[in-house]
């Protein structure tokens, strides 16, 4: 059983979500990943870490065009004899996985949870987080787009065979005007840990103290939709049912009620902290740990104490 | 110019999930219907400032049994020009996807708006298949939309940031947060809505590629560990020893 993992690696690395769709896809079957762009061939040989045999990088392609990547995508899979074509369930593969899959015919696993059990069924996440659907697909080669942070990543040792390809992609379908880099350099969606806080917090003056905590544990900030509806902060960190869906390792949620649209986008994470005044606030019915008290006094107190632990180890 | 938008019905986002018939069916018992969010906050209400500012018509498309009639009209109520129901059941995304791939190739859209995702699904698929089933560029996660003449220059998201594109009309767009403001529909829209066409089309046979043999709830949570607010530092070090996650 062949398997294809497409990555994205036109920011020159290889993310955390690339990385574990590589080892994902090795405990399928033999990895080949395809990828484009200019990311040294020295990056692309380390994927044999995580269980690629091989590298194939069109080094022509230069951007994230959706119908170039799914023409170098659906080719290399026919090349390959690929039977299982795996995405992160990124931006990317949000945007290439699924005309792939209808370029090819293939069923699409979206928001893949698990690996396939023996009798071929993959888990996913539905109702935004509230259920799992169990998904079996029908046709010969299937595609999955895995979510992020759903597979605990084992680095072992090994060194993929890089190769130069040169596959016709067509046209380009749209032109890259420009880019606006977002601030801050932890990602949202692949942060393992995130410090989000809402409107409890009263103002947009008193995110220091959320973001001075969030450095001090290299974790990104989120915050509730209100939080981003009024303004006080960029709608890149709205957390929710109508915002991203994470799955950090620690989520801690300050002056956040924890309605149950906010709860459907923060659910999966392995470990929740909420800090509240409200005994009642209903986020306490979905946390791990709970403080019932004041963000403005606990959130700087948690600063200096994690510092204080950081210092010691 | 002719804008043509995917609206999916899905559950109020206050609907309690549940399971019938082996875990197999969602329990619509007691459940509310809505317009899925993205579909109508930012993928429909774009398209009607688009159509206000230049002109044309925005047509509703829907895969879906005739349940699916009272959120139709709502985007009717909200301001679309008119609606088709494809009369399918809607199994999998690509069946869906190839229904409106069918009805859009012959009717010169301009524009293909579809939400980011459905807030039951959550598949982000239906939008990229219709592309590729259409032949068209495909503008995934867009926040903003704008169009002059021929070309529209469109933001969209990418890791870490946004990206400035111009794309060629026509083209399928999904649509993401910062689009458009909700529309709140007014009682002349809802009366309008009553006698705007809602023409039903039969579905095309496709295959289904995939298929949902069963659904789980995630398990409980055990119950919150209090700690004392006047105790922080007991806190870190439960994350430290106990849950390992600092
Ligand atoms: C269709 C739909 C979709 C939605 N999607 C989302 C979504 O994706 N994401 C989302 O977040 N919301 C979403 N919402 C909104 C959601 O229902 C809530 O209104 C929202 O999450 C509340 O935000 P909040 O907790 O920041 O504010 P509030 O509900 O106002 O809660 C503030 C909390 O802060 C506490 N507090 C006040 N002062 C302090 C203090 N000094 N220290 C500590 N705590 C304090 C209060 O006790 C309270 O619990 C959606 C709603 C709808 C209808």
């Amino acid at each position: 059983m062949s398997v294809l993992v497409y990555i994205d690696t036109i920011s020159g690395n290889i993310s955390k979500n690339a990385m574990e769709a590589v080892f994902y896809g090795s405990k399928i079957g033999p990895v080949t990943v395809v990828t484009n762009g200019g990311v040294s061939a020295d990056k692309l040989a380390s994927l044999g870490n995580f269980g690629a045999t091989k590298v194939l990088v069109q080094r022509a392609l230069q951007s994230q065009d959706a119908s170039q990547l799914t023409r170098l995508v659906s080719a290399t899979a026919g090349t390959t004899g690929a039977t299982t074509i795996v995405f992160s369930q990124d931006l990317t593969g949000r945007a290439v996985a699924p005309r792939v899959s209808a370029s090819l015919k293939a069923g699409l696993v979206a928001g893949a949870v698990s690996l396939p059990d023996a009798g071929g069924i993959f888990k996913v996440n539905v109702f935004s987080g509230k259920a799992f659907g169990n998904v079996k697909v029908n046709s010969a080669i299937r595609v999955v787009n895995l979510t992020p942070n759903s597979i605990a990543l084992e680095t072992g040792s090994g060194s993929a065979a890089v190769e130069e390809i040169s596959v016709d992609c067509g046209a380009p379908s749209y032109t890259v005007k420009s880019v606006e880099k977002q601030e801050g350099d932890i990602l949202l969606p692949e942060a393992e840990t995130v410090v989000s806080a809402g409107r409890g917090l009263k103002g947009p003056e008193n995110w220091g103290m959320v973001e001075d905590l969030a450095k001090t544990l290299g974790a990104a900030t989120a915050c509730s939709r209100p939080v981003a509806d009024i303004g006080w902060r960029p709608h890149h960190e709205h957390v929710g049912q109508t915002g991203l869906a994470i799955r950090p390792n620690l989520y801690i949620a300050a002056g956040i009620s924890g309605a149950i649209q906010h709860l459907a986008g923060v659910n999966g994470s392995k470990v929740i902290v909420v800090i509240n005044t409200d005994p009642e606030a209903p986020f306490f019915k979905a946390a791990d740990y709970g403080i019932i008290g004041d963000a403005f006094d606990i959130l700087p107190k948690l600063n200096e104490e994690i510092k204080k632990l950081k210092a010691q180890n | 110019m002719k804008l043509l938008v995917c609206i999916s019905k899905a559950p109020d986002t206050t609907s309690k999930i549940d399971f019938v018939e082996n875990n197999t069916k969602f329990n619509e018992a007691g459940v509310q219907y809505i317009v899925n969010p993205y579909d109508e906050w930012y993928a429909l209400v774009r398209a009607l400032e688009l159509k206000e500012a230049l002109g044309g018509t925005v047509t509703t498309i829907t895969v879906g049994g005739i349940d699916d009639e009272p959120v139709i009209r709502k985007a009717l109520a909200i301001g679309a020009d008119e609606s088709v129901r494809i009369n399918g059941n809607a199994k999998d995304a690509y069946y869906t996807a190839f229904q409106i791939a069918d009805y859009a190739k012959k009717g010169g859209f301009d524009i293909i708006f579809t939400g980011k995702e459905t807030i039951n699904y959550n598949g982000s698929q239906v939008g990229g298949m219709i592309a590729e089933l259409v032949g068209m560029p495909y503008i995934s996660l867009a926040s903003k939309l704008d169009v002059n003449g021929t070309t529209a220059i469109i933001h969209k998201e990418m890791t870490g940031g946004v990206e400035v594109v111009e794309v060629n009309l026509p083209f399928v767009i999904s649509a993401a947060k910062g689009m458009a403001e909700q529309r709140i529909p007014n009682m002349r829209g809802i009366m309008a809505a009553r006698t705007k066409p809602l023409q039903v089309v039969e579905p095309v046979a496709v295959d289904e590629l995939v298929s949902f043999v069963n659904f789980d709830l995630p398990k409980a949570k055990s119950a919150c560990k209090y700690i004392d607010p006047a105790n922080v530092a007991e806190l870190v070090h439960l994350l430290h020893t106990e849950a390992k996650v600092i």
